[in-house]
């Protein structure tokens, strides 16, 4: 199963709740196009939701710095929810754990938007 | 897929084409090798990646995509010892031009960190010349000291 994405609003916080495989190929670039789509129309502030995405490969991972880079300079945030410990593992492999803001609770993430 | 294999070593050698859906089947490959070699589903989870990127590498930046160019993967299995040889027919490259995927003024870069995922899930990983024109990459993993 390739990569499914959908978002959600939740406030003033969009969800973009991601599924599947996000990898090289399809994948990669429907991850890439949600994000710069949602950046493009305004929304600041991105919550990506990893919970059911059950594997993402080196290109995965481009994808979404290259998404946070695009939030980022456009005056926006990009948290990330819900990890699996093999993402975590990969996170921590590439130092982005650094970058990035993770979260495990839902409403503890949006709350951190404020 | 040839099966030379007898006794206690087991090898699989394959063609594949270009394109991206041999990541995938190479991937799956090695998942099924790594499985009966003994590998947990977290260990064969790792040496799927490390041979997905490979592959990625010989059809990508290697072969470019060339309807001509072939990708060879062989996958040996023999007591304690899982090992993968990559092989493309592209121009090679230089394994030290590549930036430190790690250094702090490149942690924002989209692409670079496949050789460190790769390094990270294998016990020896190295990088040659394939005879014939090309490059091989042959990555080894170890039941015992995994």
């Amino acid at each position: 199963m390739s990569a499914k994405l959908t978002s959600r609003q939740v406030g003033d916080v969009t969800v973009i709740d991601a599924a599947g495989r996000i990898t090289l190929g399809e994948g990669a670039s429907s991850f890439r196009d949600t994000i710069r789509d949602l950046a493009a129309k305004g929304n600041k502030k991105l919550l990506l939701n990893l919970a059911d995405v059950s594997y993402i490969d080196s290109s995965g991972i481009g994808e979404m710095v290259s998404g946070f880079t695009t939030v980022t300079n456009g005056g926006g945030q990009l948290k990330l929810l819900g990890l699996s410990k093999r993402v975590k593992d990969l996170l921590q492999i590439t130092k982005l754990y650094t970058v990035f803001e993770v979260f495990d609770d839902e409403t503890a993430a949006i709350r951190s938007f404020h | 897929m040839a099966r030379p294999g007898n006794g206690k070593m087991e090898k699989l050698q394959t063609t594949l084409d270009s394109v991206l859906e041999s990541v995938d089947k190479a991937e799956e490959f090695v998942i099924q090798e790594a499985g009966k070699a003994g590998f947990d589903e977290d260990q064969q989870h790792q040496i799927g990646m490390a041979v997905r990127e490979c592959t990625v590498n010989a059809v990508v930046h290697g072969n470019r995509y060339s309807k001509t160019k072939k990708v060879h993967l062989d996958i040996e299995r023999s007591n304690g010892a899982l090992t993968v040889i990559i092989g493309d027919e592209g121009d090679g490259f230089d394994l030290n031009s590549l930036p430190d995927p790690l250094a702090p003024e490149n942690l924002l870069r989209q692409s670079g960190r496949g050789l460190l995922l790769i390094r990270t899930f294998m016990d020896d990983f190295d990088l040659h010349p394939r005879p014939g024109g090309g490059t091989e990459v042959r990555l080894v993993k170890h039941l015992a000291t995994s």
